[in-house]
């Protein structure tokens, strides 16, 4: 039976060499810890006895906000949660208000968001494989890495005029037709991106220095990593087979074909590799999104909820009375509670939302992945080297915004 | 699409795992079902919480092995106050269910899930942080997101969007 790791000593403690225990302050300004992560450790000489996650300095309470908000005006506060991946936290919590209120969305924004979903999970991983592969020391990769990933940040910005901050899914479908040109430009990139992801692996996989500071480091057993909460790469990394793409899939992902990369070793070079393959998948789900792509609307058809056309508006008194009210006091929602479950980069990231019958939420909670993998970190690190606890944190991909909310 | 109406018939829904497990293991552990929007939330006392966890997480044919999340939802000024509310998740079977427990205002303190899943540490840290819910049985029920000297729960109802003045 998994036990949560225990406690630190706060004073050290004798060990078995009849030395004492030393504490250790990792952060919350370290490098390695990407972004304001604490890590308070107990160390004997240089092996990690207990590890004690100091979270919080990035809460800025917007489960609260989120309150005082309508519905409509919540989106723009998802994207501040997982700061990688808005487009995920914009869906999760869209999906969620629109179980709520029972909408149905067209096909083309189904098939939409499922491309920018992947994209942003392209973009989500290249962050961290350029992050994590620099904590090791390899620097190149975080160079080539970033190439890419401007790529597709300029695809977000052709979209929605914002690179990270998109808010680019509304309740009820998108805010926007792509512009002339999108799916060309990322037809162009996809077709490219395959060979990128091999140059990044010719760097890594085979390299010697990269695979002695990942492989059999930061290990984590299947049975663990459930029982601490684990979600996504960490989880399938350590053989357990979930992605809620394939297994409860939502805004059609029935429709995309791709295989759900999972490896047994529980160890870093094992989630180095999901994540890698996943890369693959991503830009595989791009392709048939991009090839498959409908037409029609974006929106969906539901004047009280969905924001009328701009042309609408200003030649027709309907549009405009609706427009007008769904600005000013917001739609309803009927009373009832759901919770969205979406596949971030990073795992499980659920949206719980309860309604009480009104226009604002009565209460949004955010399951964050890396909430919960935070907590499977301390026990991947019991008995590691202070220099693996650097490649334990890049292996679970971390997020803070994700993490405090 | 219109909405179906909510089953909260329990006789309904005994086809679902884990509550047939639930009213077979004792009756009374079942307080009120409601079946929404494909989502199946149990109410049980708030007593036989823990039991009631590592029932459905040993369950044979469908382990909700996977706490999924654990959060709390104040219902201020009605009584009972708080709901603690746990969505459990099996991995094998891809169902899910959510368990609630309610609590009074005055005396909000409930058993911990943290020998079940060792996963709910950290959720009850939060939920007892930012509402004040005590967790009884809790290895180390510290505040996680404010920091220490903290006074108030920021996210109950009766605590202002801006914080005190």
């Amino acid at each position: 039976m998994t036990q949560f790791p225990t406690a630190i000593a706060e004073s050290g403690r004798e060990t078995a060499s009849g030395d004492r225990t030393m504490i250790l302050n990792m952060g919350p300004q370290h490098p390695s810890t990407h972004g304001v992560l604490r890590l308070v450790l107990e160390i004997d000489g240089e092996t990690v006895v207990g590890m004690k996650p100091e979270i919080g300095y990035l809460h800025t309470g917007i489960e609260k906000t989120c309150e005082a908000k309508f519905y409509q005006q919540v989106v723009p506060l998802t994207d501040r949660i997982d700061y990688l991946c808005p487009m995920t936290n914009n869906l999760a919590y869209c999906l969620a208000v629109e179980k709520l209120l029972g909408l149905e969305i067209p096909a083309r924004a189904q098939w939409m968001r499922v491309l920018m979903n992947e994209l942003t999970r392209i973009n989500s991983h290249l962050v961290w494989l350029g992050t994590h592969a620099m904590d090791l020391g390899a620097m190149t990769v975080f160079l080539y890495c970033f190439r890419e990933r401007e790529d597709v940040l300029r695809f977000f910005e052709m979209v929605s005029g914002q690179r990270m901050m998109t808010s680019y899914f509304r309740i009820g479908g998108l805010a926007l037709d792509p512009p002339l040109g999108f799916f060309e430009k990322v037809k162009k990139f996809a077709d490219r991106f395959p060979g990128n992801v091999d140059e990044y692996e010719n760097l890594l996989t085979g390299n010697p220095i990269f695979t002695m500071r990942t492989k059999g480091v930061a290990h984590l057993s299947a049975e663990d990593a459930i029982a601490m909460g684990a979600c996504g790469p960490t989880l399938r990394g350590s053989g357990v087979d979930i992605d809620l793409r394939r297994d409860a899939p939502y805004t059609g992902y029935e429709n995309f074909k791709f295989k759900v990369p999972v490896r047994t070793e529980g160890d870093v070079f094992a989630r180095y590799l999901c994540r890698v393959a996943e890369l693959r998948e991503s830009i595989g789900i791009v392709q048939q999104a991009l090839a498959g792509m409908p037409e029609g609307p974006i929106k969906a058809d539901s004047p009280k909820v969905v924001l009328p056309d701009r042309e609408k508006m200003k030649t027709q008194m309907e549009a405009l009375i609706y427009h007008f009210k769904i600005i000013t006091e917001g739609f309803t929602v009927p009373a009832g509670e759901v919770y969205q479950a979406v596949e971030s980069p990073r795992g499980e990231m659920g949206y719980y939302i309860v309604s009480d019958g009104t226009a604002k939420p009565y209460r949004v909670h955010m399951r964050g992945p890396s909430f919960a993998n935070l907590q499977a970190l301390a026990k991947m690190c019991e008995g590691q080297l202070i220099a693996d606890v650097v490649a334990a944190i890049g292996s679970i991909d971390v997020v803070l915004g994700d993490i405090d909310r | 699409m219109a909405l179906a109406t909510a089953i909260t018939d329990i006789e309904q829904l005994k086809s679902h795992p884990a509550l047939g497990r639930l009213v077979e293991w004792n009756s009374a552990a079942v307080l009120e079902v409601k079946f929404d929007r494909d989502e199946l939330t149990i109410w049980v006392p708030k007593e036989s919480i823990r039991e009631v966890c590592s029932i459905l997480r040993d369950l044979a044919d469908c382990p909700f092995n996977f706490l999924a999340d654990l959060t709390c939802v104040d219902w201020y000024p009605s009584e009972p106050r708080f709901e603690v509310v746990y969505h459990l998740l099996s991995i094998s079977k891809k169902e899910r269910v959510r368990l609630k427990a309610r609590l009074d205002g005055s005396s909000a303190a409930i058993e911990s899930v943290t020998s079940v899943w060792p996963a709910a540490n950290h959720y009850e840290r939060e939920v007892f942080d930012l509402f004040g819910v005590r967790f009884t049985g809790h290895p180390n029920l510290k505040r996680i997101m404010m920091p220490d000297d903290w006074e108030g729960h920021p996210l109950r109802k009766d605590y202002p969007v801006e914080g005190y003045r």
